[in-house]
Formats: structure tokens, C-alpha cells, sequence
């Protein structure tokens, strides 16, 4: 008998919720980081990649050290350090920022797969949940319910960000950079300086992202974790018309779209099963559909962004 | 106002034999002049006389390679617009650098050097307020920049080097996109606050009205170099022209011939067109055009006029009315344009009529590349045909250009503007054109041509529809004017019975 078994159709709202604060976390972390990357104009498709370094780096610092915190820094280190690479890439002249972005995919993956090799037997510590479920005793409520502190850093994350954007010195410098590179300048700003930054600061949450998938949910270290949530997240930035706190509520109805198909299935509805896999995706599709009209212009895209130098 | 930190006088400019070469070419050589303190100082000169490059080497954009800037009687090294602001010169660009995507209290925030790192809004609200209340416009704060019209624009510019207490301000060509009101406004609060001793002026322009009303002294620049310098009251219009052009050159001036208009071509019923923003802009439109006129719409920008002119160039969807061209309704397709002959000389053309990328040859061949006599047989494109016929166009509206293979966006304002006014008007076969601001930031002599293009084709036959902010201009050309403001049309006379005075009444609504 599964959990959502017993508690018959209730099982599935349920487990919706909890894959939406499960299973949105990473998005949330990742399209975060892509958000501020793109308000300051440049686009970062390695995050993919910075995803899966984040994920064995901190996996393998955690079963070295038996710290997962440890691990958790450590991945949002290297995820600083891949971005910092794909700052310089991207910048040159010339050079296209989305072919940058899938260079640093593969460079990445590449990369974490090489060191990841000895990881994949270990077993490491985990980051640790916190039962917001203890009141009930159904297990399907305490497991929905069991949430990890960073999904509660990535919920800060996103409303400090909208402060930082409004109202902060350098978060008008980024979204200057991001608008008007040339008026940028004009005031004396670095858009090098800024744009590196930016992307840095984005990695690292990415990163943090990454260790959560190794360390928290699914938790365990294979080539195959990271499932290009990097790549959904840039479109989940689209989708939130590049607005942080856009970004939490589009991280969380992908997360629970995700849940749909598996809650199904243990309530007993195993037909379709991958068409309901395939729900996150359907729904993205529908709601662009609906939100976008060509009356209205994309709101909030930042000028610079896709404008080459 | 922040007035407290610096002196109340503005400091001497000087510049002492400047050179700025950029590989081989020498954009100015030698080029010394001084902005006296609580002075109104003009730089004249041609399109390309090295104006813009020498005061971007005052704003530290360029290090000039040879020469001294002196700023209160010391030489300094302006590295940056940073230290420029530090010595507290200002500049107000051609080119907007306000940021689109931010409102104007942003905007106006972000220029200043000592941005806390964490804004208290409330605070900074109630300071621009009272900043707002000395300053000679208002402009909306919570307002985004990119829905305000080109005239705001400039006058967020302009408030923002106010802001910022610049004491010696430098002025691109500012009142190209404002209302002869609107400029004589700003010119003469800014010429108020020279009187007072608060504000030294060195301004870049075209219009030699606004240099003997305003300014004090003129420097002239020529081919990089100094070609002659002197007080305004000691010179003529013509000896400043001539000291620009090198030799007394007439403009060719076409003159209006007497003619009884044809009849109706282009006929807008009660068109209606939203901002960007969803809001009406255009509000129940209707009006005439008929061959062999030129009818002039004034109007203060940003009261419906830019959306007007999309939706005559199929830019923008009419949410209410219809257009008819001779008779029959247009929808702006690439097959009824051809048919009618409907041409559009929109405003900023790099940006509306070109594709910036492509060849100048591509560019003139937009309308024609896939049918005969440039399509072979109608159907194959031909490269070597599409380059004779930019060639030949390109020859005879002089357009200035590497070659006909040249990406039409490394060309200067005034040759883009004759690159697409080839391809509109060349033929010969146009019925009706729209003309947006045809000769926004254009220098005498392409003003001059595209001025005797505009009336050749009246005289044709051909109905032009000219909208246009600058009224001089208007009513030089139009045959009959009318008034636009708020997205109506609340005035209309034969330009021979119009009142200057009513018109701008009108205008400010």
C-alpha cells in the first residue's frame, strides 16, 4: 500500500504540493540565478552544466568530509567558477552568449562526469529536511511536508532579489547593463564588471541547486540528475517575464506538474502515465500560449539580451 | 536641489590645441577654444566637422592625443564621463541615454555618483519632488521611459544633468526633437540660468535662430579644424554659414509651384490605434490628403503622432477606423502598397525602414528584389542586378557609402535617410508618402536636399502626409496644417491662413 493510497483521492492534491516544494527547489535555485544573469543581458545556458558540477562536487566533498554543508558551499563555489568562465567566454567580441552557454554545457557535464566516476558507489550525508508534518499522522502528509532549508533560502533569494533590483545601487547598475549597455557606460559603469558579477552570483546559486539534487532530492549521484532542469529554468525565466518573485511561483507549478504523474499512478490512474509526465511541459505551453498576446509587448525582457558585444 | 557642495560659479573651459587622430585620420587637429564662465557658448559645424569628437574628449570618451583640456585653470586628464562629472561638466547626448526599461525617478537616480547602496524611495521621491518644482519642465516620475515620446526623453536628459548639478553642461543637438515652444523654453531657461552664473553652456546645433537668440559666442569647426570663432553679436547668419562650408554656398531651393490639388488619394475615417502601453493614442482620426499637397501635422510629441504614422506604415494594428487609398480600403499588405504606390519615410529609418545588417543595395531593392525588372523573370533574385540598381540610386541621391555592398547601419544619419528616400521616392511612381521627421539630426545641406525632394514630389502629384515636430520646418513646406494633440485633431487651416499663435495654442492643448 502506498501513502497516497490511504488517503484515496485526497493522496493526489497532496502529493502535487509536496513535489511542488520538493521538486520545484532546484528550478527555483537555478531560475533565480538565470534571472539575475539575464536581467544584466546575457543569457547562461551552462547552467546544465554548472547543475551537474554542483551536484558532484558537492556529493563528493560530502562523502569526503561527511559534511553536507560542507558540500552545499562547495558546489556553489564551483558553480562561481564555471560561470566565471562562461563570463569571459560570452563577453568576447564576437562571440555568441548561447554558444558559449552549450560549450559550457558540455564542458561541464564532460567534466563532472570525469570526476563523478568514483562517486556513483559512495554513499554521502545528506542535507537535512524539516518536518513540517509532525501533526499528522499520515505518512503521505509528513513526507509532503518534509521540506529542506534551502527551498527557504531560494524563497528568500527571490524576494531580497526583487528588492536588489528596485531598490539597490547595483541592482539599477544590472538592470542599466542589462537595458542600455551604451547609457551604461555613459554613467561611468563597468558592464564587464557587472555582467560578470552577475553571471558569477547566478552560477552559484545554480550550483547550490546541484547539491540539492545530490543531497537532498532525488539524493545520490548519477550522470543522469541534473534531467536539463538548467535548460527549463531559462525558459522558466522567460515564462516569469524575467521578475524573481515570478520565478518562485513558476518553479513551484512546474514542480507540482512534475508530481501529477506519479501521484496518478498510486492512486491507481497508470494509464497515460507518460502523457502526465509530460504535464509540466503542456502546461508551460498553455500558459505561454495564454499569456502572451502580440498586442502587448514581452514586458520586462531586458534590451541587451541576444544583442551581440 | 543639491547646490550646496561645489561653488556657485562655473568653472573656465579652455581647450588648448587639441588632436585626436583615430589610426590615419585625423578627426581633429589643433582645436582650441574657451567657455567662459556664465557663458552661452555654440559649436557649429557640418556633419562630420569633428564636433561630437571633440566633446567627447572633454567627457573623457576619448583621450585626445595631443593638447591640454584646462578646467579652472588647471590641465586635466578626463579618463571617463565619471571624472567629467567630477569636474561637474555634463553632456546631453544625440542619442538618448536614458534606460528604457527603468522609470524616469530611476533614471534619474542612476546618473548620480553617490548612489547609496541601498535607495530609500520615499526619501529620494520627496527630494526629486522638490527638485522637480525649481526645474523649468516636468516630465511624470513613476512614468517608464520607454512609453514617453522622443520630446520627454530629451527633457529627462536634460533633468537629469540639471540633477546632477552639472555647472558646465554640454548640449548635442537638443532641441531637435523639440517644439520651436518647447525649445525656446528650455533654451531660455537655461539661457536664464547662464544669466544667473550658475550654468556655462556649450552647445552643439544646426539651427542659427537658436545660436543668435541664445547664445554669446560661436565656435566654428571645419574638416577636424578650427574655422573661425567670435562673438555672436559681432557676426551675421551668413558669415557663420560661410565660415562653416568653406565658400558661400547656396542652398537649391525648389520652389513651391502653384498648384490646384488633384483629388482625395489617402483618406483616414476615424482611425483609432493604442500606445504600447494598451491606452488610446490614436483617438478617432480623419483626414484627407490629395495629390499635389503636403498636409502638416504638428503636434508636441508623443500625442499620437508616432502611433498614426505605424499604423499608416503597417507597423502597428488600427483598433478602429479604416484608411482608403483612392477610393478603397488599404490594409497596409505588400501587394496593396504596390498596387497604390503608398510610400513611408518613417522617423529614426535605420530602425523602421531598414534591415541595419544588410547591404545599402539590398536595402533600396526592399520594395522591388522580388519582382521584374530587378527578379529575374520575376521569380530568381539577382545580386548583380540588385547591386546596378543600388549603384545608380546611391549615385543619384549621393548617398555617402564605402560601396552599394556596405551594411546600410555603418552609415551616417543623413546618408541612411537618403538611402531610404531613394527607394521611396526614386522611382517616381509614388501616389501618397508618409514622412515622419524626415530631417530629425540632419546637417543643412541633407535637410536642404531632402526639403527639395519632399516639394519635387508635391509638385508631381504625389499626396505627402508630413508629420513633424519641428513647426519651422512644417510650415515652410505644408500646404495646409493641422494640429494633433491628444490623439485628436483639434485644429486645421490652409497654411496660408494659419495662425502661428492659435497653432501653438492648439498644440499645448
Amino acid at each position: 500500500m502506498t501513502d497516497a493510497e490511504s488517503l484515496g483521492w485526497w493522496g493526489v492534491p497532496i502529493a502535487v504540493l509536496g513535489g511542488a516544494l520538493r521538486g520545484g527547489t532546484p528550478f527555483l535555485l537555478v531560475s533565480a540565478g538565470e534571472c539575475l544573469t539575464e536581467k544584466s543581458g546575457k543569457t547562461n545556458l551552462g547552467l546544465e552544466g554548472v547543475l551537474l558540477i554542483g551536484a558532484m562536487t558537492a556529493y563528493a566533498v560530502s562523502v569526503n568530509t561527511g559534511n553536507p554543508w560542507a558540500g552545499l558551499l562547495a558546489a556553489g563555489m564551483a558553480g562561481m567558477v564555471l560561470g566565471f568562465i562562461h563570463a569571459v567566454l560570452a563577453q568576447q567580441p564576437k562571440v555568441n552568449d548561447i554558444a558559449a552557454g552549450i560549450a559550457m554545457i558540455i564542458f561541464g557535464s564532460g567534466l563532472a562526469f570525469f570526476f563523478g566516476k568514483a562517486y556513483i558507489q559512495p554513499v554521502a550525508e545528506q542535507l537535512p529536511g524539516i518536518e513540517f508534518g509532525w501533526w499528522s499522522s499520515h505518512p503521505a502528509i509528513r513526507s509532503a511536508l518534509r521540506i529542506c532549508p534551502l527551498f527557504f533560502f531560494g524563497v528568500a533569494v527571490v524576494f531580497l532579489m526583487q528588492w536588489f533590483f528596485e531598490s539597490t545601487r547595483w541592482g539599477l547598475f544590472v538592470r542599466a547593463v542589462g537595458d542600455k549597455p551604451d547609457a551604461a557606460r555613459a554613467m561611468g559603469i563597468s558592464v564587464w564588471g557587472v555582467r560578470t558579477c552577475s553571471i558569477m552570483a547566478g552560477s552559484f546559486l545554480a550550483g547550490l541547486a546541484g547539491a540539492y539534487l545530490s543531497l537532498y532530492y532525488p539524493g545520490s549521484w548519477t550522470e543522469k540528475i541534473s534531467g536539463g532542469q538548467g535548460m527549463i529554468a531559462v525558459a522558466l525565466v522567460i515564462f516569469a517575464r524575467w521578475n524573481p518573485v515570478g520565478c518562485l511561483w513558476a518553479s513551484l507549478l512546474f514542480g507540482g506538474a512534475q508530481a501529477l504523474g506519479p501521484a496518478l499512478q498510486s492512486v491507481g490512474i497508470s494509464s497515460y502515465y507518460y502523457l502526465f509526465n509530460a504535464s509540466p511541459y503542456i502546461l508551460t505551453l498553455l500558459v505561454m500560449v495564454l499569456t502572451c498576446t502580440n498586442k502587448k509587448q514581452l514586458a520586462g525582457q531586458p534590451g541587451a539580451l541576444g544583442a551581440s558585444s | 536641489m543639491r547646490s550646496d557642495t561645489r561653488h556657485s560659479t562655473p568653472p573656465e573651459l579652455e581647450l588648448v590645441k587639441v588632436t585626436k587622430r583615430f589610426g590615419s585620420f585625423t578627426a581633429n587637429e589643433d582645436v582650441s577654444f574657451k567657455v567662459e564662465p556664465g557663458t552661452f557658448h555654440a559649436l557649429l559645424g557640418e556633419n562630420g566637422a569633428g564636433k561630437s569628437t571633440i566633446v567627447k574628449c572633454i567627457m573623457g570618451y576619448h583621450a585626445a592625443d595631443d593638447g591640454d583640456i584646462i578646467v579652472a585653470g588647471a590641465s586635466r586628464d578626463i579618463r571617463s564621463p565619471y571624472d567629467a562629472c567630477k569636474l561637474g561638466i555634463g553632456m546631453v547626448y544625440q542619442h538618448f541615454t536614458v534606460v528604457p526599461a527603468m522609470t524616469v525617478a530611476e533614471n534619474l537616480i542612476l546618473a548620480r555618483p553617490d548612489l547609496p547602496l541601498f535607495i530609500n524611495w520615499k526619501k529620494e521621491y520627496s527630494r526629486l519632488r522638490e527638485f522637480l518644482e525649481t526645474a523649468p519642465f516636468q516630465v511624470p516620475l513613476e512614468a517608464q521611459i520607454s512609453e514617453l515620446a522622443a520630446g520627454q526623453k530629451q527633457k529627462v536628459e536634460i533633468l537629469k544633468q540639471l540633477y546632477l548639478n552639472s555647472q558646465i553642461l554640454i548640449l548635442d543637438e537638443p532641441t531637435s526633437v523639440l517644439t520651436p515652444q518647447e525649445a525656446d523654453e528650455v533654451l531660455g531657461m537655461m539661457r536664464r540660468m547662464v544669466d544667473d552664473k550658475k550654468l556655462s553652456v556649450l552647445i552643439i546645433t544646426h539651427k542659427f535662430r537658436e545660436v543668435t537668440t541664445y547664445c554669446d559666442e560661436i565656435t566654428i569647426l571645419r574638416k577636424g579644424k578650427l574655422a573661425g570663432a567670435g562673438k555672436v553679436k559681432d557676426l551675421t547668419t551668413s558669415e557663420m554659414a560661410s565660415m562653416m562650408m568653406g565658400e558661400q554656398r547656396k542652398g537649391k531651393t525648389i520652389q513651391k509651384a502653384e498648384l490646384k490639388p488633384g483629388a482625395t488619394v489617402l483618406e483616414l475615417r476615424d482611425v483609432r490605434a493604442n500606445r504600447d502601453n494598451g491606452i488610446e493614442g490614436v483617438c478617432g482620426v480623419s483626414l484627407s490628403v490629395r495629390a499635389g499637397e503636403i498636409v502638416g501635422i504638428a503636434g508636441i510629441s508623443g500625442n499620437g503622432q508616432r502611433e498614426l504614422v505605424e499604423v499608416l506604415d503597417g507597423q502597428r494594428p488600427a483598433t478602429g477606423g479604416e484608411v482608403r487609398v483612392a477610393g478603397e480600403p488599404f490594409h497596409m499588405t505588400r501587394a496593396e502598397i504596390s498596387k497604390h504606390q503608398i510610400y513611408v519615410l518613417p522617423e529614426e529609418p535605420l530602425r523602421n525602414a531598414c534591415a541595419p545588417l544588410m547591404s545599402v543595395a539590398e536595402n533600396i531593392a526592399l520594395r522591388t528584389f522580388d519582382r521584374p525588372p530587378l527578379a529575374i523573370a520575376g521569380t530568381l533574385l539577382s545580386d548583380s542586378r540588385v547591386r546596378a540598381n543600388g549603384r545608380q540610386w546611391i549615385e543619384r541621391f549621393n548617398v555617402k557609402t564605402p560601396g552599394p555592398d556596405a551594411a546600410i547601419g555603418t552609415l551616417s544619419g543623413g546618408n541612411v535617410q537618403r538611402a531610404v528616400l531613394a527607394r521611396e521616392l526614386g522611382p517616381g511612381t509614388a501616389k501618397a508618402l508618409v514622412a515622419a521627421n524626415p530631417c530629425f539630426g540632419l546637417d543643412f545641406a541633407a535637410v536642404d536636399f531632402i526639403h527639395s525632394q519632399l516639394l519635387a514630389a508635391r509638385n508631381n502629384g504625389v499626396a505627402v502626409l508630413l508629420v513633424c515636430e519641428d513647426l519651422d520646418e512644417l510650415l515652410a513646406l505644408s500646404d495646409r496644417v493641422v494640429v494633433m494633440n491628444g490623439g485628436k485633431l483639434v485644429y486645421e487651416a490652409p497654411v496660408a491662413e494659419a495662425n502661428i499663435r492659435e497653432i501653438g495654442e492648439r498644440m499645448a492643448g
